[in-house]
């Protein structure tokens, strides 16, 4: 059981173009979907709501974390934070980060969420996992299952 | 599609909660480790080379029953428990379902900042 996601993608456009559209909050806002409330700001809550039909209820709470001009962008928000009636700002978050590299087609981008391994007893279950041959085994299967079985 | 928001199973993630309480003690993570080896044990079993009695190992049996990762199941006279990875397997599935939303917000990133490029 993994406790980040990771993901690269190479765009064909400058780093600066990249980081606009990261971190500029209409830009942002474009391509996720959400239409945010004003610009980003490194420790402040950001918020807006979804933009998606239907969806238009939900809405969009990060906390801006870090950003290094042109470098990296980060904030920290609650990854199952649906229910309109919960409030989940006693949960744990995950931070979202997005680090921008050039290249000679353009831009890097390389993002990371983390801290699923939050959630509760999971560090007790990874460590759990390494001493016990028998649970290693049976998280392979779960994984292989859910692969398979999407 | 937005992120996190067009799977009804998005909040299953909060709903696992729960099952990771269940399994955040060491009586009871010993007990899953034995039976996810796959063979259904009875009380007297996992009570065996235990030093809880066995109603203190059947109150952790009830724990893990109510999330699920184990059942029990008649035989003879007896009840025997069994593991169940599915409450486990649906934890690994959202990370994959989050994962895919990913991959579709940045294809979504990609094609409006190099669809700007061109105009």
């Amino acid at each position: 059981m993994s406790d980040r996601i990771e993901k690269r993608v190479e765009i064909k456009a400058s780093v600066s173009r990249v980081w606009r559209a990261l971190t500029d909050y209409r830009e942002f806002g474009e391509w996720f979907g959400v239409k945010l409330e004003g610009p980003f700001v490194p420790g402040q809550v950001s918020r807006g709501f979804i933009t998606h039909p239907g969806y238009e209820h939900l809405e969009w709470v990060a906390v801006v974390q870090r950003m290094e001009f042109e470098q990296l962008f980060s904030f920290t928000w609650h990854p199952y934070a649906v229910d309109p009636k919960t409030d989940y700002t006693g949960e744990p978050p995950t931070l979202v980060e997005f680090v921008l590299e050039a290249i000679p087609e353009g831009c890097r981008l390389l993002l990371t969420e983390s801290g699923f391994d939050k959630i509760p007893a999971h560090r007790r279950l990874e460590a759990f996992r390494m001493n016990e041959g028998g649970w290693t085994v049976q998280m392979k299967n779960i994984e292989s299952h859910a692969t398979q079985n999407p | 599609m937005p992120l996190r928001t067009h799977n009804p199973t998005h909040a299953s993630l909060q709903t696992q909660a729960p099952v990771f309480a269940a399994l955040g003690d060491e009586t009871r993570l010993v007990l899953v480790a034995r039976l996810a080896q796959g063979i259904p044990c009875s009380l007297s079993q996992l009570t065996e080379g235990s030093h809880l009695t066995r109603q203190a190992i059947a109150k952790h049996l009830r724990v893990l029953q109510k999330v699920g990762i184990i059942h029990s199941l008649r035989s003879g006279r007896e009840s025997l428990f069994r593991f169940d990875p599915k409450p486990l397997e649906r934890v690994t599935e959202q990370l994959e379902l989050w994962s895919d939303q990913w991959d579709q917000a940045l294809s979504r990133l990609k094609a409006f900042v190099e669809t700007e490029v061109r105009e």
